[in-house]
């Protein structure tokens, strides 16, 4: 039988991570090295920003796993609470602190982009507000782990957070839209905004992407992998007790 | 049968406590537990309530009939004695309190704040919830704690009154109720083994 | 059902109930605001209706963790949770409780205090209306944060953390119905994205709620 659910199966999950992390990794950093040099270094510089719109390759991958990191979220909570594989919820408490990390270098590198292009560190515009108000439910989500001792009902308790918090996120983001019509650029790559991207650009862009979903993959399958270890440790910990 | 336990299983904090226990009540039946701290018999009671899921097996009663009462009483102190009681019997659709009252001796302290009784007085007022919710099982954790010997006799001929009038009673207790009608099950026979293994957990070693 | 909503209304009002706690604290939030920003009139007016909103939502996270803590700690919450009542109607009729004891009066109380922040003529009736059709959900969301944290040693501070960004969008357009009408604009939009809200989290988030304590209580 083979199905993907077999993943679900911690031994059989950590045994097929093991194998496939080593080239998953090196491909991690390979498309790295190689977005990030060709972007740095190999694009001509902006007829109106500059230098300044390289940090592009680290701000677009950065707020794109951002929210990426929490649809993950959403799905592993999903299949938590409808078929209970613990390797889900695991991976979802795994993704947690990496999608903050993005949310925050997204933050970051918007401020520093910002303040030569608009003037300012710091604008109350709806992307960038919307991305705080991201920041905030991850924190409240990694606390909420954090704070409750058993396994599942932090899995439960967490499930539904992360539901309940996506809707309230999508909310936001409509209501920071309607409350503040912001000065941020269209989406970098859509096909809609007036300043669209060249293609020299847009191709070490692409790699830089790959790059960062790639290194998102990796992070969540180390972390998972010591999730189910650190749960393994306490049930052998119980059996022991037990057993005495 | 009005209620019946099939190979339960069931777990504390995720570590099974008591394995394949069996057990049913008829009309009229009283079962004791008994066992040592930690044994389990809170657990047992709360899975029984349906206030948590067994790791395996079946409890099989009419969730209508039942009335749960642990450790705690869910006595709240600024509302008075019938305040409290008339609350409860409320939301079991019933009115009438007075019964209760006189079967646990509380007549004199209906209008007193609940907060000014002494320990054994709040017990007595936690029992008497269970005549005014006229449900048919009970399951009781602990109903003795703090009671004088009077109390106790009052409690133990509430309970011998429900049982004739054909309901059932579930009683976790180390004393001696003097029921002599009571069979008593105990539950140390059925510590859990081993650690069961169930699909995710031992999926985990 | 009505036997559990009376009986958290008087226990809210009873000695140490802790209602008015919240009024009070509404009071000092607005009775500081000038402190901080400065007594000049024209600029109290422009951040009025702003403040007013926040203070009510502050003055609202602060008596959340009563909704459930108390009868978590008493044993009532069990008791309850295996009654006749639903649990879904469980949480409902506390939120209503919380809204009546601490939100009703805080809508009352806000056009009095309007006048201590020099709120312009035209803001009072929107800023009411905002605040009655705003609050209910405070209510329901806060119970549902409540929900989560109610078997956790000092949860308080990380209800805050977890209700206050699900507090965006009401706060958000909330504040922009009394600003809209203080300074004589349409309200009409935001005005109905807040009914959309409470209507949304009053129909749905007891499910929620519900799940979360059956979870808590195991």
């Amino acid at each position: 039988m083979s199905s993907i659910w077999e993943y679900a199966n911690p031994k059989k999950f950590i045994e097929t991570t093991d194998r496939i992390l080593p080239a998953l990794a090196v491909l991690t950093g390979v498309a790295l090295l190689l977005g990030l040099i060709w972007g740095f270094f190999l694009t001509p510089d902006d007829f109106r920003q500059g230098s300044t719109v390289k940090i592009v390759f680290l701000h677009v991958p950065s707020a794109l796993m951002a929210i990426n990191a929490w649809l993950m979220m959403l799905v592993a909570s999903l299949i938590w609470i409808v078929r209970r594989h613990h390797v889900s919820a695991l991976a979802a408490r795994a993704a947690a602190p990496v999608g903050l990390v993005m949310t925050m270098i997204a933050l970051l590198t918007g401020a520093i982009w910002g303040q030569p292009m608009w003037g300012t560190w710091w604008a109350w515009d709806p992307r960038l507000t919307s991305f705080l108000i991201l920041f905030l439910f991850y924190l409240g989500y990694i606390a909420l782990w954090a704070a409750i001792e058993n396994d599942d009902t932090a899995a439960d308790l967490t499930a539904i957070l992360c539901l309940v918090g996506s809707v309230f996120a999508l909310l936001s983001r409509y209501a920071v839209n309607f409350w503040n019509q912001g000065l941020h650029q269209g989406a970098s790559l859509s096909v809609k905004s007036g300043e669209r991207m060249d293609m020299t650009y847009k191709l070490p862009l692409y790699v830089c992407m790959a790059g960062f979903v790639l290194l998102f993959v990796v992070l969540v399958l180390i972390r998972t992998g010591t999730e189910i270890r650190a749960r393994r440790m306490r049930v052998l910990l119980a059996r022991e007790r037990m057993g005495a | 049968m009005i209620l019946n336990v099939t190979d339960l299983t069931i777990a504390r904090g995720g570590i099974p406590v008591l394995e394949d226990l069996t057990f049913s009540l008829a009309q009229g039946q009283v079962l004791v537990l008994r066992g040592p701290n930690g044994s389990g018999k809170t657990t047992l009671l709360r899975t029984i309530a349906g206030l948590q899921p067994p790791v395996s097996g079946r409890v099989e009663v009419q969730p209508e009939s039942l009335v749960y009462a642990g450790h705690a009483d869910g006595i709240k102190a600024t509302l008075t004695v019938a305040e409290n009681l008339n609350f409860w019997a409320q939301v079991f659709g019933n009115a009438d309190i007075s019964h209760a009252l006189a079967a646990f001796e509380l007549g004199a302290f209906a209008d007193r704040p609940a907060g000014a009784l002494s320990a054994g007085q709040k017990r007595r007022l936690g029992l008497a919830r269970l005549l005014v919710t006229g449900r048919v099982v009970w399951v009781l954790d602990e109903p003795t704690v703090s009671l004088d010997a009077h109390a106790v006799a009052m409690f133990a001929m509430a309970v011998r009154t429900h049982v004739a009038g054909g309901g059932v009673a579930l009683i976790a207790t180390h004393i001696d109720l003097g029921l002599d009608e009571a069979r008593v099950l105990d539950v140390g026979y059925y510590r859990a083994r081993a650690l069961a293994v169930d699909d995710f957990d031992g999926a985990f070693l | 059902m009505r036997a559990l909503l009376i009986r958290d209304i008087r226990l809210a009002v009873r000695a140490g109930g802790g209602f008015g706690l919240g009024l009070s604290f509404f009071l000092i939030v607005v009775v500081l605001v000038p402190f901080g920003v400065g007594p000049q009139n024209a600029l109290l007016a422009r951040i009025a209706p702003g403040i007013l909103w926040l203070g009510a939502l502050l003055a609202c996270l602060l008596s959340l963790d009563r909704i459930f803590a108390l009868d978590w700690e008493d044993g009532s919450l069990d008791l309850l949770a295996t009654s006749p009542l639903p649990m879904e109607g469980i949480v409902s009729i506390k939120a209503l409780a919380h809204w009546l004891t601490t939100g009703l009066p805080l809508v009352l109380a806000a056009p009095l205090f309007g006048v201590l922040l020099n709120l312009p003529e035209a803001g009072y009736k929107w800023l009411i209306l905002s605040l009655l059709l705003g609050t209910p959900a405070l209510s329901v969301i806060g119970a549902f944060g409540a929900a989560l944290t109610v078997g956790l040693k000092r949860g308080g501070l990380l209800l805050s953390l977890l209700v206050l960004p699900l507090y965006v969008p009401t706060l958000i357009f909330g504040a922009e119905v009394a600003r809209r009408g203080a300074e004589g604009l349409q309200v009409a939009t935001p005005l109905l994205m807040l009914a959309g809200i409470t209507c949304g989290a009053m129909a749905l988030l007891p499910f929620a709620s519900a799940a979360v304590l059956r979870v808590n209580l195991r």
